[in-house]
């Protein structure tokens, strides 16, 4: 759950396809190797919905290239969010801390698409209450820009600038069946 | 999700396995360093409770402050419902100091439902005379779905309920749930212990009673006894405690009729020696407490899902 707006979409156009994301992640994989020489010491972190496959791709792509495999996991922000009181309940996703824990470690905390960065401050937070990593760094898919908060990515597969009016879906061979991005026009204009 | 937790006709099937996933994740907040969720920040929660409780209330308590709520806790016994203010009065002029939701308990079957009339907050009911206790329910028929390795329900499972059936709202709660959860109820009480018009209630309800204790124990999945509620017995309904234990109690005797592992239950507070023996309570098989662990999880779950969200706002 990257934020309110990233549903998976399936009018508008594709922006990118499944060898785009492959070749995206790979190379986020491999920035994500050159930061941190030891990959003994990192912890990947999915964000739910999307960013929990996303991890696991990232974390097997590291390991086949470093023969050894990096610790992973899952995040879930539900309850800390600030926008809990303006939506009805959400029900909480799984949130899995790796056996190693995250005291000491470089956490990568991974998503789908950077938006407002409300998720990632909540993350923050969350992450927060596990334990103390060394360092965090954050890996997204998309970035399409319109932060509301003082967050950037370290690493990003794909710089998407988009109106407000626009609407970025992603949709995810494990979690829908095929890997894809559209740009979706909210209002009015229809293909 | 319901706007009240007065029974648990206010839950779907669905809806309580929501609930059910969702006090999982707060279990795993019981093993973590940091026992604390945002999510109730800022909200007020209070506890009126007119009726004794330990581990309800305290588990109400913990609940609401895990998630970050404050958390006030009032008993009638030093409150003005002993001044002999009416519960209107009492329940108004609290939920007035800008309370979010109330969790009550009260000796009178349905005072939470009325309660719930005169408000327009939240309200759970945390046992209501001999009516209903739903929460304690829900961490039963969380306990025994974790316990029976069934997730998503307990369908094809049996279990017995064993005991006080008449001044239980635990019984009548539970038979609900599990009903709800796709498990076959089957009910055991002498015959004075039984309330009226449960043969009607068991058809209609599709659950089985017996009189015999020991002709149910060997077939049955999971054992629940209830507590013999003394104070809410005026009269003879059983001649001599002794012969209650005889007849209806979970004797050691008893264990060795229980298939291997079979997890006893148990509400609490337990009455050792009357209706379970410390050979049970105690055994490698009790789940009693899993019950209580498992009841803060449940109560988070309940908080959150009632006040976390706009409806509540």
């Amino acid at each position: 759950m990257s934020d309110a707006v990233s549903e998976p979409a399936t009018d508008g156009r594709v922006v990118l396809d499944s060898r785009d994301i492959s070749r995206a992640l790979t190379r986020i994989s491999h920035e994500i190797l050159e930061r941190n020489r030891d990959a003994e010491d990192l912890v990947l972190l999915g964000l739910h919905t999307r960013g929990v496959p996303l991890a696991k791709r990232i974390a097997a792509r590291i390991e086949a290239a470093e023969g050894h495999p990096v610790a992973h996991g899952a995040l879930d922000v539900t309850m800390y969010r600030d926008d809990l009181r303006t939506h009805p309940t959400r029900a909480p996703h799984h949130t899995e801390i790796p056996p190693g824990g995250i005291d000491g470690k470089t956490v990568v905390l991974v998503d789908d698409v950077l938006f407002s960065g409300r998720t990632v401050r909540a993350a923050l937070d969350a992450l927060a209450d596990y334990g103390r990593p060394a360092v965090v760094r954050l890996a997204v898919l998309v970035d399409r820009g319109h932060r509301q908060l003082p967050i950037r990515a370290d690493h990003v597969g794909k710089n998407l600038p988009t109106a407000r009016s626009e609407r970025v879906g992603l949709r995810l061979e494990e979690t829908d069946g095929i890997d894809e991005v559209r740009i979706v026009e909210l209002e009015g204009v229809t293909a | 999700m319901t706007r009240h937790l007065l029974s648990i006709d206010d839950v779907s099937a669905e809806e309580i396995q929501q609930l059910f996933a969702t006090a999982a994740e707060m279990h795993d907040v019981q093993k973590r360093e940091v026992k604390k969720l945002p999510a109730l920040r800022g909200r007020t929660v209070i506890n009126l409770f007119f009726e004794d409780s330990t581990r309800t209330r305290s588990s109400f308590e913990i609940a609401g402050k895990w998630l970050s709520a404050d958390v006030i806790n009032l008993s009638a016994k030093g409150s003005s419902a002993s001044k002999g203010e009416s519960l209107r009065d009492t329940v108004l002029t609290v939920t007035a100091m800008g309370v979010d939701g109330l969790v009550m308990r009260h000796s009178a079957s349905g005072a939470a439902h009325q309660v719930a009339g005169w408000l327009d907050i939240p309200v759970i009911n945390a046992g209501d005379g001999m009516h209903e206790h739903p929460t304690q329910a829900l961490l039963d028929g969380y306990t025994l779905q974790r316990q029976l390795g069934s997730p998503g329900s307990l369908e094809g499972k049996r279990i017995a309920i064993v005991g006080d059936l008449t001044h239980s709202r635990v019984f009548r709660s539970n038979v609900k749930s599990l009903g709800k959860l796709g498990a076959s109820v089957v009910a055991v009480a002498p015959p004075t212990l039984m309330p009226s018009g449960i043969a009607e209630w068991a058809k209609a309800d599709g659950f089985a009673t017996s009189y015999t204790l020991d002709d149910v124990l060997p077939e049955v999945d999971a054992v629940m006894m209830l507590r013999v509620q003394r104070e809410r017995m005026s009269g003879g309904y059983f001649p001599t405690s002794r012969e209650y234990t005889v007849g209806y109690g979970l004797t050691r005797q008893r264990l060795g009729l229980l298939r291997d592992g079979v997890p006893i239950l148990h509400p609490g507070p337990m009455n050792r020696g009357l209706e379970i023996s410390p050979e049970a309570a105690d055994a490698a098989s009790s789940r009693i407490l899993d019950q209580v662990s498992a009841g803060v999880a449940i109560r988070m779950s309940v908080l959150y899902h009632l006040l976390a969200g706009e409806e509540s706002a």
